[in-house]
């Protein structure tokens, strides 16, 4: 017990740099998957295909690859060129990643909203910004939750890939004091940690799918 | 930015020389037609006559590619010299559009919204009205389509017939001075077109005008003033509703008749 309240102090401090980067992720990816996903539907071919490329380049790739690029080649790439420390690559690489994900969620629900729906909105004089705010995405946001909810979750542990850049999160804050006492209650712990992010997760979402659904019932 | 109003002598609907290809599908083939303030008018045809695509230009769900269109005396189309179409800007669009509503075969209710959401989502969002003036216009409009108990009930939760009965309340929530119905009851079960019906009825009796393409054969002849027959993107025939049923002149139209009564 003595040795549990030990080591609380550094995991907890672990789990807070965890949870910075999960809600800081989650706060900026969301936003910009909406954005790719209208971009991916734009009238514009040039820039759907740009966003396609983009998107595919982020699902092609592993993240771990894209953590170390932006750490460590973004600096040597011209014109882009800068160096970013460990913390705000991290945000950048995960942000990147993650609203790529969204977006194609994002996609599907919003082209599997019927036709109908956006000729009743015209035929009431709504503008498409006023269809898109108050018609769609509403029931796009109510289909596309479960995955969404997916998605968060894995960004959960997805964050522990930040131990490539030494930036001291759960995990990492766990393995070193394996290493340095030789016990795996750090590890335990950890694992205590993560499921209890993903339960807090998992109730907020379907205390969200519940109330979403409450036309249907 | 509501729509200016009407003007009483001038004709709702003025639609002349209209075109419209799908394609290489040639939909409407030189199709003209005026609607009076008040008048109820029928557009009946076989499948694939155009009469829906007609109904769908008149409010900018479909574009014509030649011709002019007139709503309440405002150009939605113009025709340059040559007979092109060409429309005003996405906003002059709306405005004029906004002298019509719509019904919807599939009701095209907002399911993510309760019954008196639907109804007042475009009064406060396009209209800029103040939600305690909309409410009770839109409940006064549930109780006239018999509907004032269903209020903060779902569509998921109504009926075929009690969904139409909504769309319907819905279009006249903006006060539309003309009502487009595309085929409004062909969606229902047979015992619950009766209650549209009726409720379309209503409004026929309250002088709104109407354009209504219908499979409706009893309604088209006792509510309607003037029947149109189409047939292959033309009309070929367009009368009075009385003389229609009893002589239509077009054989197609008598082989239509025939068919469906």
């Amino acid at each position: 017990m003595d040795y549990l309240l030990r080591i609380l102090p550094p995991l907890l401090d672990g789990a807070g740099v965890t949870l910075g980067l999960f809600f800081i992720t989650l706060a900026l990816s969301l936003p910009l998957g909406l954005a790719l996903a209208l971009a991916r539907l734009s009238r514009f071919a040039a820039l759907r295909h740009a966003v396609s490329g983009f998107i595919w380049l982020m699902r092609g790739t592993p993240l771990m690859l894209q953590l170390l690029f932006v750490y460590y080649a973004l600096p040597f790439v011209p014109v882009i060129g800068v160096r970013l420390p460990d913390y705000p690559a991290a945000v950048v690489a995960f942000t990147l990643n993650y609203a790529a994900y969204f977006a194609e969620i994002l996609r599907a629900g919003i082209q599997s909203i019927d036709r109908g729906q956006y000729e009743g909105a015209k035929a009431l004089g709504m503008s498409y910004p006023q269809t898109m705010r108050r018609i769609v995405m509403p029931q796009v946001w109510r289909n596309t939750l479960p995955p969404l909810a997916n998605e968060t979750i894995t960004l959960v542990k997805d964050t522990s890939l930040i131990y490539v850049l030494a930036l001291n999160d759960l995990l990492r804050a766990a393995r070193g004091i394996v290493q340095r006492d030789f016990s795996i209650t750090p590890f335990i712990v950890a694992a205590a940690f993560y499921l209890l992010m993903t339960l807090v997760l998992t109730w907020v979402f379907q205390r969200l799918e519940r109330q979403q659904n409450a036309h249907v019932a | 930015m509501s729509p200016e109003p009407a003007h009483a002598d001038l004709p709702m609907v003025r639609a002349t020389g209209l075109h419209k290809h799908f394609g290489a599908l040639h939909v409407l083939r030189g199709v003209s037609l005026t609607v009076a303030r008040g008048e109820v008018v029928a557009i009946l045809g076989p499948s694939g006559s155009g009469k829906s695509t007609l109904l769908r230009c008149l409010n900018h769900l479909e574009t014509v590619q030649r011709g002019s269109i007139e709503i309440a005396g405002q150009k939605l189309a113009s025709a340059d010299a040559t007979g092109a179409s060409s429309y005003p800007s996405d906003s002059e669009v709306r405005r004029i559009c906004q002298h019509t509503g719509m019904v919807f075969q599939h009701f095209n209710l907002f399911p993510h919204l309760t019954v008196l959401g639907n109804l007042i989502e475009a009064p406060i969002t396009v209209r800029k009205q103040s939600r305690a003036d909309v409410v009770p216009r839109a409940e006064a409009l549930l109780a006239k389509v018999g509907l004032a108990d269903k209020r903060d009930v779902y569509p998921a939760r109504l009926s075929g017939g009690q969904k139409q009965r909504v769309a319907i309340a819905r279009a006249l929530a903006m006060q539309p001075d003309i009502l487009l119905f595309d085929e409004p009851t062909s969606a229902l079960d047979p015992e619950l077109t009766g209650e549209v019906l009726r409720t379309m009825r209503q409004l026929a009796d309250e002088r709104m005008t109407m354009l209504v393409v219908t499979h409706e054969m009893a309604f088209a002849r006792e509510v309607a003033h003037r029947v149109v027959f189409m047939d292959q993107g033309q009309i070929v025939e367009e009368q009075p509703a009385r003389d229609f049923f009893i002589q239509p002149r077009h054989e197609r139209a008598r082989a239509f008749l025939a068919h469906m009564l």
